[in-house]
């Protein structure tokens, strides 16, 4: 789409777009040059020199167990987040749907929390299930089920899973909730004039009218728990006990900014981005497809 | 055309109660549904709030108290001037500064992005130039690489650069990026052909159309924007981190998780809480009382 | 006040030719009505004419004077558009002041003239009301009034009435007529509606696929039409088109419904044998009642409209005819019997030119 009517100049839209290229060319391209570059060199122990390796940090990289162990993290918190913030914001927003009366009400009270910060709603969690001053920490360990999320790994997962979930809700509520009361009311009374009960009506006609928004969101939930959740996962475990909460992106802080290792980091960096670039191309197929459609 | 008739029974009568209660109750499920959907997001902060009006003592033994203390002013005082820390460290920074940088920074990516993005977006749309979809591509596929990503390269950049430890650095890596030049482009696209031609015929050059009409029309986009963007600057976490190490420009969703130390006994829990407290109000405000465009924006830049 | 002068205009979007050499000259003060179907290319003429499009070849004269590649805004013209195009976030004073305020006018003069527009207009207590709080016949004073303060050398109508309901069209129509007659304002008015085009123009250019058709007064365009597009287009219900052919020396038609008729205004040139069209509008079909020369119609659609009755059927050879008959007569399945005097006829070649009577050398 675009606009059959337009002004017509050269110097001035340039200068226009100036101040976007020149940030996007210094703190994108440059770095992701550097990073692309950076994966195929390696540095001395002292940091003096670089020399070419060709595609070995990537080899090094695959075959770190502590790598393979980050993906798999990844992979399991990812999926968790995704599909428990889904599924628990369909879940209400069908009810808050239903629910016309003070809709409104529940509306607002279910999407502030979108304004908390990943690391802020780590916080609020840590205080809950703290071994010692929390009050759900206290009580598991008061009736006997040893729990402690800083010592043991699956409950430390079990942590950071339910605070990067709970703060990802009210997005997804939001979304299906606009979802939910765009589809058009004919469609639904046609449903129940043909005798379909609410719940097979859900099933049969809500659901599939709710798949571009739920697979929209699949994505956005994916991309939100690859990268946004760094802070959960810093506040909360710096990504441990041992490596039990290391996800890719932790990793690649931890290798580049602890450990110093610029090739290996680099080539993690590289990684990522092409794992960002299929989920955007996914999402763009996406957005093409709804404008069709 | 013959009709069937016959009178209402007992069955039907019977049959209009029976769906009348259905669907009361199925309302009633729903009410209480969410409000237990309301009662779990509610009660971590519910636990926050109340725990920073007690003493350090009262919840450093793991009373976990449900109902408010009395130390809650002397609490957010002393967080707001002196600020709490693990006690074994020294330098505790005042909440006061730590909600100024933030806001600082905040705002002027907020402000930041929305001008740059217009002007961008602008470009884009009303002009027709050598090398147009170029510059559109080179930003679009910004929209790809986020911040975490490019994270070391980037800090690498700045070092380079000697923005280290600044506002500037802070705020203006995060300042350029696709979504609110691709909001403006989409709004600047349903913006009428006819009001260019009129302010043609009106003689108005592009840049009064952009001042005296564009910009005015795009006042509720702007706002949307705004709130999405103040929220996205003020929960920053990685990128101060990475950048900030002097006290002085500390952010305070970085800062507050700062103050909790590893040796967990000595950690001044009712500081720590009345800080989160102040961390994340200003946000939540900004989302509460902005609900509407808050919503709009939400929903329009995904789009 | 000013003329406008077209020549040559041709204007291509890629490989396709939208207009293919348009030729027009407007007298000072007069209203020309640009009527066709949609596609026909006339918006794109009256943007050229405007300024918002380039003609890819020939000259735009205002006055004289070429401003073929000036800017809209340095030809002193004024536009109402289609969907008023007002700015929704300025009052409707703003709205009328804005060309103003950017020619750098006075304050004093922008309200005076904006306070005499609106006075005309009947939209004086409305200046301060946005455009969202007018019902669409405001709006469309209001555009007309953003128009007049201008006092341009020439208004530009792109369908202003077409967003109107029927009767408030009608209404705005005798309006802007009104107006253009007394503010002697040279105009150029672009419509795919007929009756719009009738009522309004002094002169009308029916435009068909990227050339103008016609060009000529309103009663001309309906007496006379240059081609069977023109006499399909203007008039309603359309006009009937029957196939013949030429015979009795070019002298008459021998209709493939029925009988063979001599001209009643002279002989046509051509062979015998040569294919024509003859035209006849409904409204010139007779009811002949006592059946002496006429054709059986069968009546398949009947249309009563009041004072008239407007009757569709076939002829004989399964020819289409509409008749529009000042009674209520026929009832479907009924043969009406229809007489088609030559005098109301329009005789057209089979590629659809008018075909004028030869002047025949006196006997």
């Amino acid at each position: 789409m675009r606009k059959k009517v337009i002004f017509k100049g050269v110097a001035l839209p340039y200068l226009l777009l100036l101040p976007q290229l020149i940030i996007t060319g210094i703190f994108f391209f440059w770095p992701a040059g550097q990073a692309i570059y950076g994966s195929f060199l390696r540095e001395d122990a002292f940091g003096l020199s670089r020399e070419f390796v060709g595609f070995e940090n990537f080899a090094d990289i695959l075959a770190d167990p502590n790598y393979l162990n980050a993906v798999s993290n990844t992979v399991i918190f990812s999926s968790a987040v995704a599909f428990s913030a889904l599924g628990v914001a369909l879940f209400l927003a069908v009810q808050a749907d239903k629910a016309i009366r003070g809709a409104d009400f529940y509306k607002t009270m279910l999407i502030w929390p979108y304004a908390i910060a990943p690391a802020i709603a780590a916080v609020l969690w840590l205080f809950l299930f703290h071994p010692q001053i929390g009050l759900f920490g206290r009580f598991l360990n008061g009736i006997g089920i040893p729990w402690d999320y800083k010592l043991n790994g699956g409950q430390a997962m079990l942590m950071v899973i339910i605070a990067a979930a709970w703060k990802q809700v009210s997005y997804n509520f939001i979304f299906f909730l606009a979802g939910l009361q765009s589809i058009p009311r004919s469609v639904l009374e046609a449903a129940a004039i043909d005798g379909a009960r609410p719940a097979r009506r859900f099933w049969t006609v809500i659901f599939p009218l709710l798949a571009p928004t739920s697979f929209f969101l699949l994505v956005v939930n994916l991309v939100y728990a690859f990268f946004d959740t760094f802070g959960t996962i810093h506040a909360l475990t710096r990504g441990g006990p041992g490596q039990s909460t290391t996800t890719l992106i932790y990793k690649v802080y931890v290798d580049g900014v602890e450990n110093l290792n610029f090739g290996a980091s680099a080539a993690q960096s590289v990684i990522l981005m092409a794992l960002v670039i299929a989920l955007t191309a996914i999402q763009f197929r996406f957005i093409e497809r709804k404008v069709h459609y | 055309m013959r009709m069937l008739m016959r009178d209402t029974t007992m069955e039907d009568i019977a049959l209009a109660r029976a769906t009348a209660r259905r669907q009361a109750r199925s309302r009633w499920i729903a009410h209480a549904l969410l409000a237990l959907g309301v009662l779990i997001f509610a009660f971590p902060i519910w636990i926050t709030v109340v725990g920073s009006t007690h003493d350090v003592s009262t919840i450093g033994r793991g009373e976990v108290p449900l109902w408010f203390g009395g130390e809650g002013v002397a609490n957010y005082v002393s967080a707001w001037l002196r600020g709490g820390s693990s006690l074994r460290t020294t330098g505790a920074v005042p909440a006061w500064l730590m909600l100024w940088n933030s806001l600082n920074m905040a705002v002027l990516i907020a402000v930041g992005k929305i001008a740059i993005s217009l002007l961008s977006a602008y470009a884009v749309v009303f002009f027709a130039f050598p090398g147009r979809m170029v510059c559109f591509w080179l930003i679009f596929i910004t929209l790809m690489l986020p911040v975490e990503v490019r994270i070391i390269p980037t800090f690498e950049v700045m070092v380079n650069l000697g923005l280290i430890n600044s506002m500037a650095g802070l705020v203006v890596p995060l300042v350029a990026s696709a979504t609110a030049t691709l909001l403006f482009r989409q709004f600047f696209l349903t913006i009428p052909d006819e009001y260019v031609e009129a302010a043609k015929i009106d003689g108005a050059g592009p840049l009064r159309f952009f001042k005296d009409v564009v910009l005015p029309l795009s006042v509720t986009n702007i706002a949307a924007l705004f709130v999405i963007l103040f929220i996205y600057g003020w929960n920053q976490y990685l990128w101060p981190l990475l950048i900030v190490s002097d006290k002085d420009l500390e952010t305070v969703v970085v800062g507050m998780t700062k103050m909790i130390g590893t040796g967990d006994q000595q950690n001044e829990w009712n500081i720590i809480m009345a800080t989160a407290v102040l961390a994340m109000l200003p946000p939540v405000l900004v989302v509460i009382l902005m609900q509407r465009w808050f919503v709009k924006g939400l929903t329009e830049t995904e789009k | 006040m000013a003329t406008l002068s077209l020549s040559g205009i041709r204007k291509s979007f890629g490989q396709t030719e939208v207009l293919h050499g348009i030729e027009l000259d407007v007298a000072d003060g007069e209203m020309i009505v640009v009527v066709g179907a949609s596609g026909c290319g006339k918006s794109t003429l009256l943007r050229i004419v405007a300024g918002l499009e380039t003609p890819t070849s020939g000259t735009v004269r205002i006055d004289g004077r070429d401003v073929t590649k000036l800017e809209p805004a340095d030809r002193d013209i004024a536009m109402v558009f289609q969907n008023y195009a007002l700015y929704p976030h300025m009052s409707v004073f703003e709205n009328m002041a804005y060309g103003l305020r950017i020619r750098g006018l006075p304050m004093v003069e922008i309200r005076k003239r904006v306070a005499e527009a609106a006075e005309m207009l009947e939209i004086g207590p409305l200046l301060e009301r946005k455009p969202r709080q007018l019902s669409g016949g405001q709006r469309q004073r209001v555009a007309m009034g953003r128009a007049i303060v201008r006092e341009p050398k020439l208004f530009l109508f792109d369908e202003p009435l077409s967003n109107l309901d029927a009767k408030l069209r009608v209404q705005m129509r005798a309006e802007i007529r009104r107006l253009q007659k007394r503010l002697g304002v040279t105009s150029l008015f672009v419509t795919h509606d007929q009756v719009e085009a009738m009522t309004l123009g002094d002169r009308l250019v029916v435009m068909h696929k990227g050339r103008a058709a016609q060009v000529a007064s309103p009663m001309e365009v309906w007496g006379v039409p240059a081609d069977t597009y023109v006499a399909g287009f203007i008039g309603s219900p359309a006009m009937n088109f029957l196939s013949a052919t030429l015979v009795q020396g070019g002298g008459g038609a021998q209709l493939k419904a029925g009988p063979a008729l001599p001209f009643a205004d002279g002989p046509r040139p051509g062979e015998d044998g040569t294919k024509l069209v003859i035209g006849i509008r409904p409204e010139h079909v007779q009811h002949l009642p006592d059946g002496a020369g006429a054709l059986p119609l069968a009546v398949d659609l009947v249309e009563p409209l009041g004072s008239e009755t407007v009757i569709h059927g076939r002829l004989p050879g399964e020819e289409v005819l509409v008749a529009r008959l000042p009674l209520a007569a026929g009832a479907i399945g009924e043969v009406l019997p229809v007489g088609l005097p030559p005098a109301s006829w329009h005789v057209f070649s089979a590629e659809g030119a008018r075909l004028p009577a030869r002047a025949t050398a006196p006997a």
